[in-house]
């Protein structure tokens, strides 16, 4: 069976179409299957905040009407507001984001490219079941998306009880569009499980002869501790809307005051998955940047293993700190204390790598090229949103912030301007690995730029406005918020011309870019192993694996 | 490079299946959700028959490849670390069902200020009655399939092998029927499914576990039929494996069940 599957032939690809893409088992198709997915799920949620956005550039309500949504505002027709709508598209905006599209891009699209060929491995470790992970992701985007046009509460379509799903909103709401959002994330969960199984078996059982852990690229040790909390966390959040589902549809009372239940025991397990969440999410992007900076600055990443001491505390520490993201619910003071220290815990190891970056760069001969001017971005721009982070984590100072535009700038900050960078910094970095061709570089800064200034634009003047005490999640606000809220929705318009623009980019790159000749593009700091193949590399990879002096290069460590 | 495979991994050629089990599984869920909301239950049949199809379809192809030697000594390694990685998701499930249980029972909502929750009335169930009897059973079974596993590992011996499985699998049948009778009885005595927080915990803790018995039963069923067909040597046994230690997974998630839930948890009815 197995030696069927080896062809001859690097250039001829005799796999049809649908053999290769709908039936692949092969780690780099299925990379890309996720990134172009996640690609697609990125555009319909980040198309909602800019209607959000248009919504939220004046005060009162112009768009989201009850007499139907205008994409034109009219002055005299009358406009009752339509909050389900506002709510379901915040809800579907977080779902979309946290669930199908930035895990799917970090960990399912660059973690299954690359960490086998870092790690010289020449597939994952169950490449069939790689793909089911693959299409129960695309089963989840079509429920979640098939969600959003169901009937739910309110007596319209889709659920708007927010992406937490918290109860009792959600155990009341009317309608299947919610029961069809749980299920979208069980199939997501399921998904992202079986692809944390493959991933943790892929690094311990399939590393390069010679390749003892400390000695892996930290871009696949940042999937394994991605993989880990993967494991760790979404069964327990499996078992969250679980609880759920059985509340709505079943008469349980897991969440119902009236029969002994307790709503905030779901926030409890729910934020036991939702902070290793955030982490699931940062992560990759952590290990994305560290080669990217090491590559343009010419220098070996300073501090390798503290760098990797420092993912898995990170990892760690997130499974112990979840109750700061409900300081307001009603806690002891004891456990309030005990959650804001440990959450500033975390603060070391992050500082560790963001100071071992700093340093890598420091005398080192910077290229600014589009991959390390995203690298830059996300460096500064965490940093704020870590900055800010340590403020929250403050549970006398969230008295005032919880539930503010603070906390949605912060993890804005963190997430839109940290995560996405780093997706963004991986792309111009691997995209002629994966393409053979190479992306116009003035194109790459000019989507920097306007992303840079349009993205920070949008979200810092929401620190300004949850300092004023506007609230999130509304659809309205009144007339002292208006300055603010402008030039956050110029910004959006602007980070929104960007994406846009940045599709161009990808187009243009995939059929007319220049196409790439040798094997490692940049410098020899690119010195893990997928530089060392073609670009793009042959079906298969490593047939013959590689040799201890191919990556075990003495300037890298 | 070369285009010959020099190494002990496992590639495998394109199959159908993962799209096949991901559009099952579509199905499926949105079968169920039309189900509950009274629509129509047949999105949901046609859904698990694909479910149950693919799962089929994917483990014999898998035994093929077994047979075909694609299963490498290396191979085998990752297998057994897959599992067992399945396994500890499986925990972290069981912890999620944990939680909900023991939140109410160490600070019960009737103790909050401002509460007008009253506890109902419960019947306490005797745990050293049916659930001990249970749990012997399950350990039972459990060694049961350990006998078989030493069996085959030290002398080969397939009689014992298929003996100690069917012992195993019999037990567990038993199980499963015991924990009917006791859901039964109970339910006559005055309890509900759902209806209060008690319930609600008991019977998803114990109604998650009596599923995965019953996967385990089919699991360890898989496994004799296996063995009757004359697989599983000294030395490559994977399957078998898996399932001696789902097994051992079931019966420890029992354990705590029993401890926490039936002695700890029934003692303050």
């Amino acid at each position: 069976m197995a030696d069927a599957a080896i062809h001859g032939d690097d250039h001829g690809d005799e796999r049809s179409f649908f053999v290769r893409w709908f039936m692949s088992t092969n780690h780099k198709d299925i990379g890309i299957l996720y990134l172009v997915a996640s690609a697609l799920a990125g555009f319909i949620a980040v198309s909602f905040t800019i209607y959000m956005r248009m919504e939220l550039m004046e005060p009162g309500v112009q768009y989201m009407c009850m007499e139907g949504a205008r994409m034109f505002a009219d002055a005299n027709s009358v406009c009752t507001p339509n909050g389900h709508l506002w709510n379901v598209l915040i809800t579907y905006h977080g779902v979309l984001m946290m669930f199908l599209v930035v895990i799917p891009a970090l960990f399912g699209g660059f973690g299954n490219y690359f960490m086998p060929l870092q790690i010289g491995a020449p597939d994952m470790a169950f490449p069939r079941m790689n793909n089911l992970s693959f299409w129960m992701y695309i089963a989840a985007l079509t429920m979640g998306v098939a969600s959003m046009l169901s009937p739910g509460g309110d007596g319209q379509l889709g659920s708007g009880v927010g992406w937490l799903l918290y109860p009792p909103l959600s155990s009341n709401e009317s309608g299947m569009a919610m029961d069809l959002a749980i299920f979208a994330v069980h199939l997501s969960g399921a998904s992202s499980i079986l692809g944390a199984i493959n991933m943790i078996t892929t690094f311990l059982n399939m590393r390069a002869p010679g390749m003892t852990l400390f000695k892996v690229p930290l871009f696949a040790w940042s999937i394994f501790i991605t993989a880990w909390l993967i494991l760790l966390s979404l069964p327990v959040l499996a078992g969250a809307i679980t609880m759920l589902l059985m509340d709505r549809n079943f008469g349980f009372t897991f969440f119902d005051p009236a029969g002994g239940g307790d709503p905030v025991l779901y926030q409890h397990i729910l934020w036991f998955f939702g902070h290793p969440e955030v982490y699931i999410v940062i992560l990759p992007g952590f290990g994305i940047i560290s080669h990217v900076i090491s590559t343009f600055s010419r220098k070996p990443l300073f501090g390798y293993l503290p760098m990797v001491w420092a993912l898995i505390a990170i990892g760690g520490l997130g499974f112990v700190v979840w109750a700061h993201h409900m300081y307001t619910v009603g806690m002891s003071l004891d456990q309030q204390a005990y959650f804001m220290l440990a959450t500033m815990v975390i603060a070391v190891p992050t500082g560790v790598k963001v100071f071992s970056w700093i340093a890598t760069m420091w005398g080192g001969s910077i290229e600014f090229k589009t991959p390390m001017l995203f690298a830059l971005g996300f460096l500064i721009l965490f940093t704020v949103g870590g900055v800010t982070g340590v403020v929250l984590s403050q549970a006398a100072v969230d008295r005032v912030y919880h539930d503010t535009y603070y906390v949605v700038a912060h993890f804005h900050y963190v997430m839109s301007l940290g995560a996405v960078f780093t997706i963004f910094a991986g792309i111009y970095y691997y995209i002629g690995k994966m393409s053979g061709r190479q992306y116009p570089e003035w194109a790459g800064k000019l989507h920097f730029w306007t992303f840079f200034v349009g993205a920070n634009l949008t979200f810092y003047p929401q620190h300004f406005l949850g300092r004023q005490g506007m609230p999130r999640r509304y659809i309205d606000y009144p007339e002292a918020f208006a300055l603010w809220n402008y030039w956050s929705s110029i910004g959006a318009f602007l980070s929104f011309g960007s994406f846009l623009f940045f599709f161009g980019v990808i187009w243009y790159t995939l059929t007319r870019g220049a196409k790439i000749t040798e094997n490692n593009y940049w410098n020899e700091y690119a010195d893990t192993l997928e530089w060392s193949l073609s670009c793009p590399p042959p079906e298969h990879t490593f047939e013959i694996l590689p040799k201890q002096e191919e990556w075990d290069k003495p300037v890298s460590h | 490079m070369a285009h010959v495979k020099d190494h002990d991994y496992h590639i495998l050629s394109p199959s159908v299946l993962p799209l096949l089990g991901a559009a099952s599984g579509f199905t499926m869920l949105l079968g169920s959700v039309m189900w509950m909301h009274a629509i129509t239950p047949y999105v949901f049949w046609i859904g698990l028959v694909g479910v149950l199809y693919t799962m089929f379809a994917w483990w014999s192809t898998m035994v093929t490849e077994s047979h075909v030697g694609d299963h490498t000594p290396v191979v085998r390694i990752g297998l057994r670390m897959g599992f067992i990685l399945f396994i500890i998701s499986e925990i972290m499930f069981f912890f999620a069902w944990f939680w909900a249980f023991f939140k109410p029972a160490l600070y019960p909502m009737n103790e909050y200020i401002g509460s007008e929750y009253i506890p109902p009335e419960i019947y306490a169930v005797d745990p050293f009655h049916i659930p001990l009897i249970n749990t012997l059973v399950l350990l039972l079974s459990g060694c049961a399939v350990t006998w078989a596993h030493h069996a085959l590992v030290h002398n080969n011996d397939r009689k014992a092998l298929i003996n100690g499985l069917a012992i195993g699998i019999v037990l567990g049948i038993a199980f499963t029927a015991l924990q009917a009778y006791e859901y039964a009885y109970l339910l006559g005595k005055g309890w509900e499914f759902g209806g209060d927080q008690f319930f609600s915990a008991f019977y998803m803790a114990t109604g998650f576990h009596g599923f995965h018995v019953l996967i385990g039963t089919i699991f360890l069923t898989v496994c004799l039929v296996r063995a009757i067909k004359g697989d599983f040597t000294p030395e490559q046994h994977v399957g078998f494996e898996a399932a001696a230690w789902y097994w051992h997974f079931v019966d420890v998630v029992w354990l705590f069940l029993f401890f926490a839930v039936y002695v700890w948890g029934t003692a303050s009815l």
